[in-house]
């Protein structure tokens, strides 16, 4: 198994596995040294992302097919836990059940490495064919805003998240690092992302971006977090991707931006519906959209960034 | 026998279905009573109502659940019949009320006496999917007499969408399940049916796939 990953995915796996490990250990020592307060959230949050890194590590490594199967898992649960918080018409349960059925397809598509396919599936013919099932149902109160959730949630969750999974399947442009280095370095640089801006925003964080949105979310935070990942992508990039310094810099700005407006999309579905998080599937993160939110809006602009400079 | 057969109906089906295919979004798990006597009443959607109470317990402690169903449905045809009563583990009951009150209950006293805990649908159907019908008084009857048992309100939403009454394409969907408080001693049915129902109402406010605008 170890034998399928390529030499720098695996020296950037073993980073990570580091990262946990401080992580852990900080909680520990934290956790010593002031046993009158509650770290419960913090320990929960931190033995999740051993549970979340060790499963996608393992998936990547046994194989390809293993790793599209995983992700396609994962599609699945985020559009389950998106239907359950929307409000969705009884009259809809077949056009759901279509719905669910165009995840094994789209990751098909995506095995086979048939990017037409791969491109148009959702965002033409689910788009055609969600409504046509509900036509025939033959319930039109409340139509368009049925068709409109239906197709918004496949776009988000299945669309969007099928494209980290196509990034396994590009042909691979740099041999020592392989497509698992590009998913490695989308899911990095996104979730580092969501972490340093967190840490930038709790030591600086003054001016608010859009406090009716998220209030925690400030203009110190943003831009720390932007100048940090846009860094470390410019020096990471050459080793886990085909790209050269200057365009590892330009990928970063461009997670860096994107994953902060995931975030913000996903918070303000969340505040329409009055819910502080979507689902608790993940302990101390709360559901899978909450995890997800930000690669909702950096996979697709990653994948095609990388698939116009190379592809 | 039942015991392993229960155990394995559970285990084997029931949890990797709710686990992988339906999901749970469950609040104040550490509320639900572990020993009887207790009674739970729920609200009434879906079949998978029974199977989710069930897939909250230890596998040690399923067979101690007792579901009162309807005879007149669950007793029905000889398959349903044998299935409903040996592995599941009904307390089956008519719903004519042809019966006395004492003769319909003595089962139920029966497994309290146990040390069962019985979990009880006060609609007495599962009724429109996602609406609460009018409880019924059984319960009150069942308990008034008792001083040992007392009765635990769960509520679960969205499992009407996921298996209506009536339908047998089942679509996935996470549900929530809400465990309240054990309910305070009351005087007459009509006391403890309000009290139950502005309970349920309660419940159903901190489930994540219920709002308002349904």
């Amino acid at each position: 198994m170890i034998e399928n990953i390529p030499e720098n995915s695996f020296y950037a796996m073993a980073g990570v596995f580091v990262v946990l490990m401080i992580a852990t250990l900080i909680q520990f020592l934290l956790s010593v040294k002031n046993p009158e307060k509650d770290y419960t959230e913090l320990r929960q949050r931190i033995t999740s992302w051993w549970w979340i890194i060790g499963l996608l590590f393992l998936f990547l490594a046994i194989g390809t097919t293993a790793a599209i199967v995983f992700f396609a898992f994962i599609s699945f649960l985020a559009l389950k836990e998106f239907l359950s918080i929307v409000p969705t018409r009884q009259a809809d349960r077949n056009a759901v059940f279509w719905a669910y059925l165009s995840i094994p397809l789209q990751y098909y598509w995506v095995a086979m490495g048939w990017y037409g396919m791969f491109i148009i599936f959702i965002p033409v013919y689910m788009f055609l064919l969600v409504p046509m099932r509900m036509v025939l149902k033959g319930e039109t109160d409340g139509f368009i805003k049925a068709a409109g959730t239906l197709h918004w949630s496949l776009m988000m969750t299945v669309f969007s998240v099928s494209h980290i999974a196509y990034l396994l399947v590009l042909p691979e442009k740099n041999i020592s690092a392989g497509g698992m280095g590009l998913v490695l370095f989308l899911l990095f640089m996104t979730q580092f992302n969501d972490v340093s801006q967190y840490v930038w925003g709790k030591l600086f964080g003054k001016h608010k971006i859009i406090p009716r949105v998220s209030p925690n979310k400030t203009w110190e935070g943003f831009l720390g977090g932007l100048v940090t990942i846009t860094v470390v992508a410019g020096v990471v990039a050459p080793y886990l991707t085909p790209m050269d310094q200057l365009q590892g810099y330009i990928a970063g700005i461009l997670i860096s931006i994107s994953g902060f407006i995931g975030d913000v999309v996903i918070s303000s579905v969340k505040r329409d519906l009055q819910i502080k998080d979507s689902g608790n599937l993940i302990p101390g993160h709360g559901g899978i959209l909450d995890r997800l939110d930000s690669l909702i809006y950096t996979a697709p602009l990653f994948f095609h960034y990388i698939y116009y400079l190379y592809y | 026998m039942n015991r392993i057969l229960k155990i394995l109906f559970v285990a084997l089906i029931v949890r990797p279905i709710i686990l992988i295919v339906l999901g749970l979004n469950i609040r104040d798990r550490n509320k639900l009573p572990m020993k009887g006597p207790v009674i739970i009443a729920a609200n009434h959607n879906s079949h998978l109502d029974t199977m989710v109470l069930f897939s909250l317990y230890p596998l040690s402690k399923v067979h101690k659940l007792r579901p009162i169903a309807a005879a007149d449905y669950f007793l029905s045809n000889r398959f349903i019949a044998w299935f409903s009563l040996n592995v599941i583990g009904i307390i089956p009951i008519s719903r004519s009320g042809a019966n006395k009150n004492e003769i319909m209950f003595s089962a139920c006293h029966e497994a309290l006496d146990k040390g069962d805990i019985i979990l009880l649908f006060p609609e007495g159907t599962r009724g429109e999917p996602e609406q609460t019908s009018k409880l019924k008084k059984g319960i009150y009857h069942l308990v008034k007499d008792r001083t040992d048992t007392q009765i635990t309100p769960v509520v679960t939403h969205g499992l009407g969408r996921t298996l209506p009454k009536g339908e047998a394409l089942f679509v996935p969907f996470n549900c929530d399940v809400v465990i309240g408080d054990k309910l305070p001693h009351t005087d007459s049915s009509n006391e403890l049916l309000s009290l139950l129902s502005e309970n349920f109402k309660n419940l159903l406010k901190d489930c994540l796939t219920y709002n308002q605008m349904e």
